[in-house]
């Protein structure tokens, strides 16, 4: 059963000559059970696709299916069967965290009764317990982010739409969300489709992840498949500590082909070589000169830029 | 940088490295992580570890659920109990903030009743009365038109409408809920307005009961008016000169005795809504009361309210999804 069934989806923002096509004929199956993330840079059209899929901007062209229903022909069906977690939090930037939560918990049917056990569960899942009684407003930026994760996943929802759930977040709280996740993928089932520009996310916790680069698809995959797509390469970073020696024939062939960022190298080597080169460098006159190194192999950042990607802000921590 | 890492460890980390099975890319995404903590230094992977990897263990691709039927469709939240939770919600919003704005809503009102207090005859209860029910209605259009006119063009600005709008709820039960906790701010300085101006013109008290359905009424009509007025105001300092010149136009249509009014303020006060709900209020001081009247200009504050609510929730809809 496919949570999303998406065909020629189009959507321009804007008329006349300054208007943007956001959405370019795109194509997706999401399937149930699944997470499903939307990688791309700022700009990509990420946000004006999620927000389709939650019926909140019409599409030019195109048909959206949830559950094979068409949502155009019933726009409440978003509502019902999504939580949505958008960008901005003025609604709720006020309200106490813990009441914020129950509130929403109400608004999507969770009886009375039951509403305070709910309440504590999410808060604790996602330790947000000691800052229950305070305004989202008063909380550090990652805090009142991770607040509003609570009040989408509150009510449990069998699909859940998030654009950017772990941004600001710090790396104890972005565990807790995956973690939330994907437990509620594994017990319930639940359909997630996030929307992330992180590529440490992207590779950890989604099953599958569309890449988009100005309002095209232009991968669908797993991260393993798509990594192992584009290239047979592995990544070499070395950062100098002063500049290396210009005459040692290792560092001399490896800045023939990397991309320097200050005293930054990038150089992308078949495995063998990569070995090797470090291999001499580690041992050889221009240890000394070496700060740091990694070898790695591909990831969705590679993976983005082979395919044609050209923007440079997606995040890799 | 901080941290120097020691590159003379180097060769060590990179000997345990030689045995590692393979760097084929086509090898499992797992032997990345292994990869990554042979770097010199990764900052990354030191912050990581803070996080304290085992309490939450790092999700791994897991085996999807097998077969799946479709879901469960969750059904709508009927309106009372979306209403409840919104009324909560923004009730809870205002504890800090919105106190002033009681003592703001009902000095406003009091200021101009101890003002034509000096101007108006008191014998003329007629005039007095409708003073006095201007002067109260008037509490309760600052709140509806103007609070209100404010809050939704802030939330329009923000973007902060999804958040409703991706929720089963009946918008109307936000633009009410909304409404209702300013409102339950509002209500006190309503009868202190009533009460005080009674005293000040030497009306009688008795018919002051009417004051439950006239606030509700007209609460409901200027409450849905101040709604549109903000959701449609393409900025949010727009929504909020709207509002207050809408409540300026309450205020002097409603104080101004409708006899003293040229011919096209007449008309205006006829248009204007919140007059129905000051004629209502008005008679409740008088000594005979026309109860048929009171119960039709009740009727057209009901009619009126409910319409604009209808328009409010159409256009929250209609602004938010484009």
């Amino acid at each position: 059963m496919l949570s999303y069934a998406v065909r020629g989806l189009t959507r321009r923002h804007g008329v006349g000559g300054h208007s943007v096509l956001a959405n370019d004929r795109i194509d997706l199956d999401v399937r149930q059970g699944e997470v499903f993330g939307v990688l791309g840079p700022n700009g990509a059209g990420k946000t004006t696709l999620v927000r389709q899929l939650m019926g909140l901007l019409r599409p030019d062209a195109g048909t959206i299916t949830m559950f094979g229903r068409d949502v155009r022909a019933a726009p409440d069906l978003p509502a019902r069967l999504a939580g949505y977690l958008g960008q901005d939090d003025l609604a709720l930037a006020e309200l106490p965290v813990a009441t914020a939560v129950a509130t929403t918990a109400r608004m999507r049917g969770v009886p009375r009764a039951a509403v305070r056990e709910v309440r504590d569960a999410i808060l604790d899942e996602l330790g947000l317990t000691a800052v229950a009684d305070r305004p989202l407003a008063r909380l550090s930026g990652g805090q009142r982010r991770l607040a509003c994760v609570a009040t989408a996943l509150v009510g449990d929802r069998p699909v859940l739409v998030l654009d950017e759930p772990t941004t600001g977040l710090d790396p104890v709280a972005r565990r807790a969300v995956w973690g939330a996740l994907q437990r509620r993928r594994d017990a319930a089932g639940t359909t997630v489709v996030l929307i992330t520009h992180n590529v440490l996310e992207a590779e950890s916790v989604l099953d599958r992840v569309a890449v988009l680069e100005s309002g095209r698809v232009i991968a669908c995959d797993t991260p393993g498949q798509l990594k192992a797509s584009v290239s047979g390469d592995v990544r070499l970073d070395l950062a100098w500590r002063h500049e290396p020696p210009a005459d040692d024939p290792t560092v001399a062939m490896l800045a023939g082909l990397a991309t320097t960022n200050g005293r930054r190298w990038t150089v992308r080597l078949d495995p063998a070589t990569a070995r090797e080169a470090l291999g001499r460098l580690t041992t050889g006159a221009a240890l000394a000169a070496l700060d740091d190194f990694s070898l790695a192999t591909p990831s969705l950042e590679d993976v983005y830029l082979t395919l044609g990607g050209a923007s440079r802000d997606l995040e890799r921590t | 940088m901080t941290i120097v890492p020691d590159a003379r460890d180097a060769p060590a980390i990179l000997a345990a490295l030689q045995p590692a099975p393979s760097l084929e890319p086509s090898s499992e995404p797992s032997l990345e992580p292994s990869l990554e903590s042979t770097s010199g230094l990764s900052l990354e992977s030191s912050l990581e570890s803070t996080s304290g990897p085992s309490t939450v263990p790092l999700p791994l691709p897991i085996p999807m659920p097998a077969r799946l039927g479709p879901p469960k469709m969750p059904l709508a939240t009927r309106f009372g109990t979306a209403f409840g939770a919104v009324y909560r919600g923004q009730l809870a919003r205002s504890k800090v903030g919105r106190i002033p704005l009681l003592f703001v809503a009902s000095f406003q009102s009091i200021g101009i009743l101890v003002l034509l207090r000096g101007i108006l005859d008191v014998d003329n209860t007629t005039a007095a009365g409708q003073v006095v029910a201007g002067s109260t209605v008037l509490v309760v259009a600052f709140v509806a038109l103007n609070l209100l006119a404010q809050r939704f063009g802030a939330l329009r600005a923000a973007g902060a409408l999804d958040y409703y709008l991706t929720l089963p709820i009946p918008p109307a039960a936000v633009v009410l809920g909304t409404a209702a906790s300013y409102a339950t701010f509002a209500a006190p300085g309503t009868v202190i307005t009533a009460v005080l101006g009674a005293l000040l013109y030497n009306l009688p008290i008795t018919g002051l009961w009417l004051l439950l359905p006239v606030v509700v009424l007209s609460g409901v009509c200027l409450a849905g008016l101040g709604a549109v007025v903000g959701l449609l105001a393409p900025r949010p300092e727009l929504a909020t000169i709207a509002g207050q010149l809408g409540m300026s136009i309450v205020l002097f249509l409603g104080v101004i005795p409708a006899d003293r009014l040229p011919e096209i303020g007449r008309v205006a006060r006829d248009v204007l809504p919140s007059s129905y709900a000051v004629d209502a209020l008005a008679a409740a001081f008088q000594p005979g009361v026309d109860w048929s009247k009171v119960v039709l200009d009740l009727a057209v504050c009901a009619a009126v309210g409910i319409a604009a609510l209808a328009v409010a929730a159409v256009t929250l809809r209609r602004v938010g999804t484009s």
